[in-house]
C-alpha cells in the first residue's frame, strides 16, 4: 500500500474543493460575510430606530432620506434578507426530511426573502428620492 | 417515523442540560424569530414610503400591547443573535474553545443579551415610551 492507493479523491477533486454538494464553502463564506456586515449595521439600525421614536412622520422620513442613512438602510435590508435566507435554508435542511416539502419550503423561503429585499429597497428609494 | 429500524445517535433527551446546548439552540431559535421580524421591517419601510396614514398605523401597532411584547422579544433576539454571532465568528477564527473559556463566553453572551436589551429599552423609556 503506497500513499497513492490510500487516496480516494482524485487530484482534480482536491483542487476544485467543491465537496459533495458541489458548492464548496460558498454558503459558509457568504453567511459569515453577511454576518460581519450585519454586526456593524445592526448597531446603526438600533440607533436609527431609537431616533425615529421621538420624530413625527415628516422627521422620520427626512432622517431615513438622508443619503448616509438611505444607503445603509439599503445595505442593511439586502444583507438581512440574504443572511435570513442562508440561515433558514440550513434550518430546513436539518429538520425537513420529506423531499417534496423540503423543496417547496426552500423555494418559498428564497422567493419570500427576495420579495422582502426588493420591497425594502423600493421603499427606501421612494423615501430617499421623494416620491 | 423513519422508514428503517437502523440505530440512531442519542438525541437531546439523553444529555444533561448544559449552557453550551442552550446557547446553540437559542442562536437558531432567535434566528427564526428574527426572520419573522423582517416582516415588520418591510412593512415599516413601505409605510414610511407610502405616507402619514400608513406610518401612523405601524406606530399604533408598535405601541399596542401585542406590538410592545413582539418588539421586546425581537430586541432580545437581536441582542442575543448579535452577541452569539460575534462569538461564532471568533470560534471560526479558532478562539475560545478550551472548555472553561467556552462555558464562560456562553454565559457572557446570554447575560450580555439581557443587559443590551435593558439598555435599549431604557433608551425607549427615557424618550417617553413607544407612542
Amino acid at each position: 500500500m503506497n500513499d497513492r492507493s490510500k487516496q480516494l479523491r482524485t487530484p482534480l477533486k482536491n483542487a476544485l474543493g467543491l465537496g459533495s454538494a458541489k458548492h464548496g464553502v460558498h454558503h459558509f463564506v457568504v453567511q459569515r460575510l453577511t454576518a460581519i456586515a450585519l454586526a456593524f449595521l445592526t448597531l446603526w439600525f438600533v440607533w436609527l430606530a431609537l431616533e425615529m421614536l421621538h420624530l413625527d412622520y415628516a422627521g422620520a422620513r427626512a432622517l431615513v432620506a438622508q443619503p448616509f442613512n438611505a444607503v445603509l438602510m439599503l445595505v442593511f435590508a439586502v444583507a438581512t434578507f440574504w443572511h435570513t435566507q442562508l440561515g433558514l435554508q440550513v434550518v430546513i435542511e436539518d429538520y425537513v426530511h420529506t423531499p417534496a416539502s423540503q423543496l417547496l419550503l426552500q423555494v418559498a423561503v428564497r422567493l419570500l426573502c427576495f420579495l422582502g429585499a426588493a420591497a425594502s429597497v423600493f421603499a427606501v428609494l421612494r423615501i430617499a428620492l421623494g416620491r | 417515523m423513519p422508514a428503517t429500524a437502523r440505530p440512531l445517535s442519542p438525541h437531546l433527551s439523553i444529555y444533561r442540560w448544559q449552557i453550551q446546548m442552550i446557547t446553540s439552540i437559542l442562536h437558531r431559535a432567535t434566528g427564526i424569530a428574527l426572520a419573522a421580524g423582517t416582516i415588520l421591517l418591510v412593512v415599516a419601510l413601505m409605510a414610511l414610503a407610502a405616507g402619514q396614514e400608513a406610518y401612523d398605523g405601524v406606530r399604533a401597532f408598535c405601541a399596542s400591547w401585542i406590538g410592545l411584547v413582539l418588539l421586546l422579544g425581537w430586541t432580545w433576539s437581536l441582542a442575543y443573535h448579535l452577541l452569539n454571532g460575534i462569538r461564532h465568528l471568533l470560534q471560526d477564527a479558532g478562539l475560545g474553545y478550551p472548555p472553561k473559556r467556552f462555558v464562560f463566553n456562553s454565559w457572557l453572551v446570554l447575560i450580555g443579551s439581557f443587559v443590551l436589551t435593558a439598555l435599549v429599552w431604557a433608551c425607549v423609556l427615557a424618550q417617553g415610551g413607544a407612542a
